[in-house]
Parts: structure tokens; C-alpha cells; sequence
């Protein structure tokens, strides 16, 4: 997963200077890639065929106000200029104000960006902690009833439409048999209670010491997050299993066994050891792919996160929503990416 | 809040069994009102702006306007609300109002001639998109001075010229006519703004209830004010939360996590009927479903293929199919329930007759035209049906989909053919759709009377025009009322629309939940009148 | 996975299986039937290579199979539930038999993922190649621009394309591969680096190769195999993405039987008559299975990092 320093090749006197010049370039690249993003959706929201000032004035607006409204949006202005402006303010901090809300885009993500981001550590807890033991079981007893199982059970993770299986088990879990929670992240009598500290319900309610709070929201949560668990589970355990075997068959475990070594041992302490780099990594990235929002989930669930917020302002060329989201995550998606490419060059021997 | 939070340790106790073993169907607290409906189209509850469905909705039960009307008996028309009574000057043209006592604001503040004075001058300054409900008397920012003022403890309006005194008070319901708290407003301006932006997101009425909370696209909450004027509110709280899918709102509704559905289809309305524990109620509502015909296209343009095709739409099998519970014929432009309402349906699916007259037009083998509408499923439907009924005629029906935004602006801009549209009135007053649907005085691209329905289509109606105005200025209720009568008469035979349908909203509710009155055809909904 | 017609003497399984080949094709020709081998040794693959198979089938016979019209429209009959007479799998809400709509839905189907498959891989090995062959600012600019595309959150740049361009199946195939090449640019340009300096392609540069004659003659068809793994792996996504759109109501448009779009008709139904969205849904699981199951299989004899199972 080579990135950011993919150009940053080259010989350089000393170690601080090349490490202050791979700082610049990587913060150089990440600009250059969130522009490039700020570009593309500006591009792609000025060609839609969809008038952004009649969201605002509503149909029975007469021409005057429809030509302020026009005016105050500065789309009288040159393309080019009105996307120089946008950058001027986002530098500065400010994303601008939705046109569907009426609130700063800036204050809707706050708002929306908790909730996806709650959905997605419990899904990649969920998916974690059960799609690394399975994977390193798969591995081992490779070609075993075992190793089919898991494999099948991945492959199932991999190929179930998610916006179907999402209707149909909030039809029988809630509708019928009302095991989990309905759609939205609290029933909606218990909204507004508690104090929102980090927007993660789970967590402000625990702050709170609210448990009834807790309990019902992860009534709510435990069925999309099982969901999106589940996918994640499915990539997490097929990439655990490849690295184990790699290292299965390796030169020193085989030393290391035929030194008489127990299998434990061997399993955890010395193969499972060498590719804990990777598999953060991987998680890295699943995450990353969580944390775009997952559009249809948050649809079927009501879920209020980043991906319908993105998607019903696209739909209502809400572009100042759109672009603001899209910088948000694109940045998190980044940075997570970054972050697992320093991870590997530092502790990977081989990729020095 | 505090005491809310109280309320609901209670209530957690009393559940503390906890999620992982729900009840079979759970229950709203019994002070609370639990709604679903769509709200996305809230973007601001300042009522000098708001002009959407779910806004009014909002707004009715926060703001109290001068007049208002009984949620018990709408038909009556409207009563005195923050104006204990009202005279008219001779003229005809001055309204004086003599406010209500001892009401007080959320703030606390008492409600004076005053704030009227700053709220219906502020309405008319800010100039926003339902200002006109207002300027259309004539008031505007330079005159308000004069025109719009308080003395005492009344209120004086004075009018450009005479007009029927219910056209007036009628509008004077509407949102707009929303009396907001000066001082805290005042507080509260930046730039000039007129407390705009404040408002926007904050509220300063006196109505039934207060703006506990409201997350745009997610949920409404009101808290009630325990000093409403017309008596404190059984509910105490109101949660509407948005949700968009009808088999959503309808599995909330069974599992008994909400009290009422808003947005339910017919199929889903169908399978809660006669459930246990749940009410299905029809209210016929304002919006009308009709098609027009662009004037500006050449084969439109022929009386008699636009008679021809008004004998070519299955009204009574759409009502009966998909539109089923939803929507019931209706042919005229006064939605049933308004002043001068008709009941006449001339036109009925008659393939003969459409023949004949598309033979007399010259057109025996028919044409092709095209159709455009929005991507709402009803919508499409009847686009479908129709594409259908005028085959049988040998036209070529091409149906052209997209998003509201986008088929609106076609419309706008008179370049589609035909256009199945929906059309919903501004304030209770029969002027609000005659003054759309009759009226064009400038027919030209450059007039640009973008927001008259007749100018859309290129129907030039300067007779008809003046007629539509002459009815508003008459103050005799039944000379009025036959006049748009007479007006609809001849509308439903010349006129490029055919008016299909007025919508029926059907609600679920949970059995124990009475007296949700939605507004009717003429106004929005209110939760005070609510008992469980 | 064709095999080479010969006219040999001794019979053509030893002909495959030989170790001493006789020429070029012959050696090539013994590799892919070893794989072909121990692809087959592989119960999973083969039954996701069946599937496929007959989804071929039947999106190739929809015509004879189909035992209606799968667009016509029949009110008296609407809402059958499945196993009832004339429709073996129900009818939806306007009275069309489920089972034709699935049956020609199949060819819809089929047409996405041949498109994607043909668009996206293509772009990413020209990028990736291109490159990783040519470095420096080049490379800098083009990994740049994938980069870009990367970070798009998925589905949002598909919907953004879909919605400037308008709802429609061929424009829901561009923002789909839209959304996919920058991956196998990335690899495209992995293999490449990693060949670019082996003596192989300096042999060939000292005889006098162009730039774009290795590329295309030398590079791209060693970095074809791990594509192969990577685009059958990634289909499953590919028709999931495209059944999404499907459903957000901006891929394929009514009254077309594309099962995303079957989906989000019989949504409105999923209470009383869960049948209308389960089918489809159903459709689109047992296709992306298949190609799961077959994709991993072919990683396993492709893909020599995780040795052959």
C-alpha cells in the first residue's frame, strides 16, 4: 500500500533532513489530493442538471428574489472564480452553508459524522475480533471441514446485498419478532435526554450513567453494526488466513518447529507475531471503507450518518453539503491510509 | 428538561427489563406524542420564511397569528385568536384589531399591538418567498409605516383598496401572519437581519408549544407551554421524527414505537386496517393533481384536442387502483371545503367522444406529445395511466422522468408539452388558487410570472384575469362564493388544466390517540387538541 | 482455459502433463492445464463456476425459458404468492411474473459485469503500467490522480456521476468502472515495478523495443493474471454496487427487470408480500457467491503467495 511516498524517492544528505522533506512532500500530496477531490465534486455538482437556488426559494419565489438568491450564491461569477472562492474559505475553516439545513455544513457533520462513526468501530470490532481468530484457525488446520466453513462463511459476507438483508432482518428481528430495536439510534422517546458530549450515543449515555439509554441504543445499533461487522469480518479473516499461511510456510517456523517448539508457541507467539503490522493495516483500511459511511445502510436503518447526508444532498444539489462531506472523509480515508503506510515502513523489515 | 428526564428514569424503570427482552409491543409515555412523517423540507421555522408542508406544521403549534382557526370545527372558519375582535372602517379598506389580554410570550413577555405591528411589518420588509401573501394588499416596505400600526392596545391595517374582509383575515392565518416576540427578535438581529437568521433556528411565539429541538432531516421536538391561551395542552412533549419509508413508519407504528403515521401507501394502509390497537383516519387535504397543457404548442393549443383529452384520463380507475384511499376525483380548482367549492365532474374516460373531437381538431390519427414528470412514484403512475388512455386514441405518449427540481424547471421555463403536476394552496382563501389557475394578466416570456400556474402553460386570459380579480374584492360571502363558482364553470371547459384529483391524507394512529386534527384543506396540523 | 488443439500421437493429457515441452506454446499450454488441475481439485470453485454457467445459460435462452413476458402487465393477477398458478415464483405488484423479470434480468446482469470488466481493468493496467514504466513525473502525476479517485468514498462518486449525467444502466456501468480502475491501476503499476528491472525486459530493451512495445507486448500480459484474481474477486462488489444503484432508483430505470431495481419496487410490499423483493435479492446473492466462490478459487491457483489448496 505504497502512497504518499511513492515520489519521495531520492538520496538525501541526513536522516533529518530526509525525514523533514518526506513531511513536506506527504502534507504537500495530501493537499494536492484533497484539492484534486474539491475539484472533481465541484465539477461534477456545477454540471448537474439540478438548480440550487430553487431549493432555497422554494417554487412560488418570484424572479427578483430567485436573481438575490442567485446573486448572494455568487453563481453569477465565473466557474473557475466561484471554485477559488470555495477554497479560500475552506482554508479558512469554513465549508459553507448547506442549502437543505440551512446550518453551516461544518455543524451537520459534527452531527452526522458520530453517528457513522459509531456504526463503524462496533462494526469493526464486531468484525475484528471475531474475523482474526477465524482467519488464523483457517490458516492452520488449512484444508480442514474448518477452513471450508470459514470460507464459506467469508464468502457469504462478501456477496450479501446489503440494502436486502438489511430489510429483511429489520422485518423479522424488529417487525415480527422485536429482538433488536427499530430503525434511528434511540427510540425515539429517549431522544434528547442525555447531554451530547462526543455525538456517540453509546458512549455519551455511559458518560451519563444513563445504562437504560445504553441498553437500548445498542438494542438499535447491534443490528446495521452486525451487518457492516459481518462484511468486515469476511475481509478481515480472508486476509488473516493469507498472511498466517505465508508465514506457516516459512523457513524459521519450520526451524522453529522441528526445534520442538509447542504449536501455541509457534502459532501465536512467532507467526501470528510477524504479521500483526499487516493485519493492522488491513483493519486500517476496512475501517476507513466503514467510515465513508455506508450509504445503503444508513438508508435501510434510518441511521443519520455521513453517507445519506452526503447522498440526499447530491440528490438535492446540495453542493456545499456534498463537497464539505467528501473532504471529510476523503481526509479520514487518507490519513488512515497514511498512517498504516508509516506503520508498515517502520516495523516491516522487508519493505525497507 | 429536568422534569422530563425525571419522568422518563420512571419510565426506564419501568423497562428496565431492559432491551435484550422487549415487551412484545412496546408503548409512547402517555404525556408524549410520538409522530413519523416526512420533514426534510424544513430549511428554516422563521415564519416570515418558511413556506413548506412540515414547516407550517411546525409553526402552527409554536406561533399564534391574529385570527386562527378551531382545530374542532375548521369548516367555521376563522375565529379570534391573540385579536379578541375586529372592525372595518367604512371604506372598507381599514381593519382595526383590539389584541387579546394576558397572553404572554415563551419569554414571558406579554403580547402587545406592538409585536403585531413589528411582526406583520417584519414579514413584509424581510421580503421572502411568502411574502406576497401579504404585499398582495399592498403594504409594502416603504409604507408599513402608514399602513401597518399599532395604537394602544389595537392594530390598524389599511389595504391599497377595498377588498372581501375574509380574503384578508384568511391570510392573516396563514404562517406568515405568525405574531413573533419583538423584544427577544430585536435581541437578536445581526447585520439588519430582523432576527432572520435567529429565527431560523429559534423560535419566539406564543403558541401551544415551544421548540425543544429541531435536527434538520433527523427530528422535531415541541415542549408545551403550560400558559397557552386557549389552556395548557394534555401532551407534553411532541417528537416528530422524519422517516421516509412507509414500511418503516408502519412497523414503528405496530411495535407501538410511535403513536401516528403520516406517509403511509396504500398497500401498507391496507395491512394495518383493522389491526389491533390501530386507527386508520382520511382527511381530505388542499392539494389537487391535475395535468396541463403548454398554449405555447401548437397541437395543445386547439380547444378541441384539449377537450379531447380531458375525455381521455381514466379518472375513476386511477381513484380506484393505485391512488386507492389516497386521492378522490375532483375537476375544478377550488380544492372541496373552500369558499365557493364545486362538485361538478363533466369529464369522465370517453374514448368515442375523444375520437370525435380529435377528428373535428384534424388530428383522427392522432400525434406525439411528450409528458413530463417527477420522479414520485404516484406521479409516474398516473403518467403511465394516462400514457395508456391516450394510446387508445393513437397519441404517442413519451414520458420524460426526472428529479422535482429539474421537471420544475422545465415548467418554468413553458418548454414541456404536457405536465402532471401538483399544486397545493397558500392561505384559506379561494383567491389563493383562482389567483393561479385564472389568472395571467401578461402573457409574454418577458413577464416571467414564473409562480402563476396559467403563465406556465402560455394561457392567455386577460377576460378571465379580470374576473379573478373583481371576486376578490367582493364582500358579500355568497355573491363571492357564486362568482368562483361561475369562474370554475367556465375554467373546467376552456382551460388548458385538467384538475383530477384533491389528496386525502390517511393517518395511522394508535387507537388511544384522539382528536389530531391534520388542518384539513386550509390549514396545518395541531397537537394541542390531542388526548391519549 | 482453452486447451491447444494438436494432432499428437500420444493421448493429450499426456501431451499437457509432459515435462519436457516442445515449444513455447506447448509449455504454456502445460501450465494453464495444471492449473486447470488443481483448479479443479477446488469443489467450491466449481460449483461457483456452475452457477455461472448456467446464468450464461439462461440469460443466452431467457427467450425460451421465460414462461412470460417479462413486462406485461397483468392487474388481475397482481400479488401472487410464489408456487401459485402460472407463477412458480409470485407476481409483482402490476401482475408480472417474478420468475420471467428474473430470467431477463440475468442478461442485464451479465451486460454490466462484461462492460465493467471491460472498462475499468483496461484503464487501470494502461495507468498502471504507463507508470509504473515510465516514473518520475509521470508516475508522480498519474498515481496523483488515482489517488484521488481512491479517496472518493465509493458509492458517493458513483451517485455523483449518476445524477450529472442522469439515471440509466450504461451511464451507472461508467460511474461503477469509474469507481473501480484507480485499485488495478495500483496494482498494474506494483507488477510493473517489480519487472520493469528484471534482465527479461533489458533483453528486450537492448534489442531495440520501444517503451510502448514492451509495455504492451512484455508488461501487460505478466501483470494480467493477478488482474484476473483481482476482477473476478472484485465482481461480487461490481454487481452489488450496480443492484445498489439499482435501488437508490439511478441504475437501471422501471420498467426494467434489473434486480436492484426489482428490489426497490418491492420494497414498498416487503410487509405483506415479502416475496416481490426476496427473489430478486436472492438473485443477487446466489450470482455474487458464485463469483466469489470462483474467484477464490482462482486466487488459490493463480496466485502463488497463497500456495494451492
Amino acid at each position: 500500500m505504497a502512497f504518499a511516498s511513492d515520489i519521495l524517492k531520492g538520496r538525501r544528505k541526513s536522516p533529518f533532513y530526509r525525514a523533514a522533506v518526506k513531511t513536506v512532500k506527504t502534507v504537500a500530496a495530501i493537499a494536492v489530493t484533497m484539492l484534486g477531490l474539491l475539484f472533481v465534486t465541484f465539477f461534477i455538482g456545477r454540471v448537474m442538471p439540478i438548480d440550487p437556488v430553487l431549493s432555497i426559494v422554494g417554487e412560488r419565489a418570484s424572479q427578483e428574489m430567485r436573481d438575490a438568491a442567485y446573486v448572494a450564491l455568487g453563481l453569477d461569477k465565473p466557474l473557475i472564480v466561484q471554485f477559488f472562492y470555495y477554497i479560500a474559505d475552506i482554508v479558512q475553516g469554513d465549508f459553507g452553508k448547506s442549502l437543505r439545513t440551512g446550518f453551516p455544513v461544518a455543524d451537520d457533520i459534527k452531527r452526522v459524522f458520530p453517528a457513522t462513526m459509531e456504526l463503524a468501530t462496533l462494526g469493526t470490532i464486531i468484525g475484528v475480533s471475531i474475523g482474526v481468530p477465524l482467519g488464523v484457525l483457517a490458516a492452520v488446520k488449512r484444508g480442514s471441514w474448518i477452513d471450508q466453513v470459514a470460507r464459506v462463511v467469508a464468502l457469504i459476507g462478501y456477496s450479501m446485498p446489503v440494502f436486502w438483508i438489511g430489510l429483511i432482518a429489520l422485518m423479522v428481528l424488529y417487525g415480527k419478532l422485536g429482538w433488536v430495536g427499530g430503525p434511528g439510534r434511540l427510540d425515539i422517546f429517549y431522544e434528547d435526554i442525555i447531554p451530547s458530549v462526543t455525538g456517540m450515543i453509546l458512549i455519551d449515555s455511559a458518560l451519563a450513567g444513563d445504562w437504560t439509554i445504553f441498553r437500548n441504543a445498542i438494542s438499535h445499533i447491534i443490528l446495521p453494526a452486525g451487518l457492516l461487522g459481518y462484511y468486515s469480518l469476511a475481509y478481515i479473516s480472508r486476509m488473516t488466513r493469507s498472511f498466517m499461511l505465508e508465514q506457516l510456510n516459512s523457513e524459521y517456523i519450520i526451524t522453529a518447529r522441528v526445534k520442538g517448539m509447542s504449536e501455541a508457541a509457534v502459532i501465536w507467539k512467532h507467526a501470528f507475531g510477524n504479521i500483526k503490522v499487516q493485519l493492522i493495516t488491513v483493519i486500517a483500511l476496512s475501517y476507513a471503507g466503514l467510515l465513508e459511511g455506508s450509504v445503503l445502510t444508513e438508508i435501510i436503518f434510518a441511521w443519520p450518518g455521513i453517507g445519506s447526508y452526503i447522498t440526499t444532498s447530491l440528490l438535492s444539489a446540495d453542493m456545499n453539503a456534498v463537497m464539505g462531506g467528501t473532504v471529510v472523509v476523503g481526509l479520514v480515508f487518507v490519513l488512515l491510509n497514511i498512517f498504516s503506510d508509516l506503520l508498515y515502513k517502520f516495523f516491516d523489515p522487508r519493505a525497507k | 428538561m429536568n422534569q422530563f428526564r425525571s419522568f422518563t428514569l420512571g419510565a426506564a424503570i419501568a423497562l428496565a427489563a431492559g432491551v435484550t427482552t422487549l415487551p412484545a409491543v412496546a408503548e409512547t409515555p402517555a404525556n408524549m406524542l410520538v409522530i413519523a412523517n416526512r420533514i426534510d423540507d424544513i430549511t428554516t421555522l422563521d415564519p416570515a420564511q418558511s413556506f413548506e408542508f412540515a414547516g407550517s406544521d411546525v409553526n402552527r403549534n409554536i406561533y399564534s397569528k391574529l385570527v386562527g382557526f378551531d382545530p374542532a370545527d375548521l369548516t367555521g372558519g376563522y375565529i379570534p385568536a391573540l385579536a379578541d375582535s375586529w372592525t372595518v372602517s367604512e371604506d372598507g379598506m381599514t381593519i382595526t384589531f383590539t389584541m387579546r389580554e394576558g397572553v404572554t410570550f415563551e419569554s414571558g413577555n406579554a403580547v402587545t399591538a406592538k409585536d403585531a405591528e413589528y411582526s406583520l411589518r417584519r414579514a413584509v420588509m424581510l421580503n421572502k418567498t411568502p411574502s406576497f401573501i401579504l404585499t398582495q394588499f399592498g403594504f409594502t416596505a416603504d409604507n408599513v409605516g402608514e399602513t401597518i400600526v399599532a395604537d394602544g392596545n389595537t392594530l390598524s391595517i389599511t389595504t391599497d383598496q377595498r377588498y372581501a374582509t375574509s380574503f384578508v383575515l384568511n391570510c392573516l392565518t396563514s404562517t406568515i401572519g405568525s405574531i413573533v416576540d419583538s423584544k427577544v427578535v430585536m435581541e437578536h438581529e445581526v447585520d439588519g437581519d430582523m432576527g432572520n437568521e435567529w429565527l431560523r433556528t429559534n423560535t419566539a411565539g406564543s403558541g401551544a408549544y415551544t421548540l425543544g429541538s429541531w435536527k434538520p432531516n433527523e427530528s422535531v421536538t415541541l415542549v408545551s407551554n403550560p400558559d397557552f391561551f386557549r389552556g395548557a395542552p394534555a401532551m407534553e412533549r411532541v417528537v416528530v421524527r422524519n422517516i421516509q419509508e412507509s414500511s418503516t413508519q408502519r412497523l414503528l407504528l405496530e411495535r407501538g414505537d410511535i403513536d401516528v403515521a403520516r406517509n403511509l401507501n396504500p398497500e401498507d394502509v391496507a395491512g394495518i386496517t383493522g389491526a389491533d390497537g390501530i386507527a386508520v383516519d382520511s382527511e381530505l387535504r388542499g392539494r389537487l393533481m391535475y395535468i396541463s397543457m403548454n398554449q405555447k404548442s401548437e397541437i395543445l393549443s386547439n380547444p378541441k384536442v384539449v377537450e379531447a383529452l380531458k375525455y381521455l384520463i381514466d379518472y375513476e380507475g386511477m381513484q380506484d387502483s393505485f391512488l386507492n384511499g389516497q386521492y378522490t376525483v375532483h375537476q375544478a380548482f377550488l380544492p372541496r371545503t373552500y369558499l365557493g367549492e364545486i362538485a361538478d365532474k363533466p369529464f369522465s374516460l370517453n374514448l368515442a367522444k375523444a375520437k370525435e373531437l380529435l377528428a373535428e381538431a384534424g388530428y383522427a390519427d392522432g400525434f406525439e406529445i411528450g409528458i413530463v414528470v417527477r420522479e414520485a412514484q404516484e406521479r409516474i403512475e398516473i403518467a403511465q395511466s394516462i400514457q395508456n388512455t391516450f394510446g387508445q386514441a393513437g397519441i404517442t405518449v413519451n414520458i420524460t422522468v426526472g428529479t422535482g427540481k429539474q421537471i420544475l424547471g422545465v415548467y418554468r421555463a413553458r418548454e414541456h408539452d404536457i405536465y402532471v403536476g401538483a399544486w397545493g394552496p397558500d392561505y384559506p382563501d379561494p383567491n389563493t388558487n383562482a389567483g393561479t389557475f385564472a389568472f395571467n394578466p401578461v402573457n409574454t416570456d418577458e413577464a416571467g410570472a414564473t409562480g402563476l400556474l396559467a403563465w406556465r402553460n402560455a394561457w392567455d386570459i386577460p377576460a378571465m384575469s379580470e374576473a379573478t380579480l373583481a371576486a376578490v374584492v367582493e364582500n358579500d360571502r355568497d355573491t363571492r362564493a357564486a362568482m368562483y363558482e361561475a369562474l370554475q364553470r367556465e375554467h373546467q371547459q376552456t382551460s388548458p388544466f385538467a384538475v383530477m384529483f384533491q389528496k386525502i391524507e390517511q393517518t395511522g394512529r394508535g387507537a388511544n390517540v384522539q382528536g389530531l386534527s391534520l388542518g384539513g384543506a386550509i390549514t396545518a396540523v395541531s397537537y394541542w387538541t390531542v388526548t391519549k | 482455459m482453452s486447451l491447444t488443439e494438436t494432432s499428437s500421437k500420444p493421448s493429450i493429457r499426456e501431451w499437457l502433463l509432459t515435462d519436457t515441452p516442445t515449444s513455447r506454446k506447448h509449455a504454456k499450454a502445460t501450465v494453464i492445464y495444471q492449473a486447470w488441475l488443481s483448479f479443479k481439485r477446488n469443489p467450491m470453485a466449481m460449483i461457483g463456476l456452475g452457477i455461472l454457467i448456467f446464468l450464461v445459460l439462461v440469460a443466452a435462452l431467457a427467450a425460451i425459458l421465460a414462461p412470460h413476458d417479462p413486462f406485461v402487465q397483468d392487474l388481475g393477477a397482481r400479488l401472487q404468492p410464489p408456487l401459485s398458478e402460472g407463477y412458480i415464483l409470485g407476481s409483482d405488484s402490476l401482475g408480472r411474473d417474478i420468475l420471467s423479470r428474473l430470467i431477463y434480468g440475468s442478461r442485464i446482469t451479465l451486460y454490466i459485469v462484461t462492460l465493467v470488466t471491460i472498462l475499468a481493468p483496461v484503464v487501470g493496467l494502461f495507468v498502471g503500467t504507463i507508470a509504473g514504466y515510465a516514473g518520475g513525473w509521470t508516475d508522480a502525476i498519474l498515481m496523483r490522480i488515482t489517488d484521488i479517485f481512491l479517496a472518493f468514498p465509493r458509492l458517493v462518486l458513483a451517485l455523483a456521476f449518476v445524477a450529472a449525467l442522469g439515471a440509466g444502466i450504461e451511464n451507472a456501468v461508467l460511474a461503477i468502472s469509474l469507481t473501480a480502475w484507480p485499485a488495478y491501476a495500483r496494482i498494474a503499476r506494483a507488477e510493473t515495478l517489480t519487472i520493469r528491472n528484471s534482465d527479461y525486459i533489458h533483453a528486450v530493451k537492448l534489442q531495440g523495443a520501444g517503451p510502448l512495445r514492451i509495455i504492451i507486448k512484455h508488461i501487460w500480459p505478466l501483470c494480467v493474471s493477478s488482474l484476473v484474481v483481482r476482477v473476478t474477486l472484485d465482481m461480487a462488489g461490481i454487481i452489488l454496487a450496480a443492484a445498489g444503484l439499482g435501488f437508490l432508483g439511478l441504475g437501471a430505470q422501471p420498467p426494467s427487470p434489473e434486480w436492484g431495481a426489482m428490489i426497490s419496487e418491492g420494497r414498498r410490499f416487503i410487509l405483506d408480500h415479502w416475496w416481490i423483493a426476496t427473489m430478486p435479492g436472492l438473485a443477487i446473492f446466489t450470482v455474487s457467491l458464485a463469483f466469489n466462490l470462483l474467484g477464490d478459487g482462482l486466487r488459490d491457483v493463480l496466485d502463488p503467495k497463497d500456495g494451492a489448496s
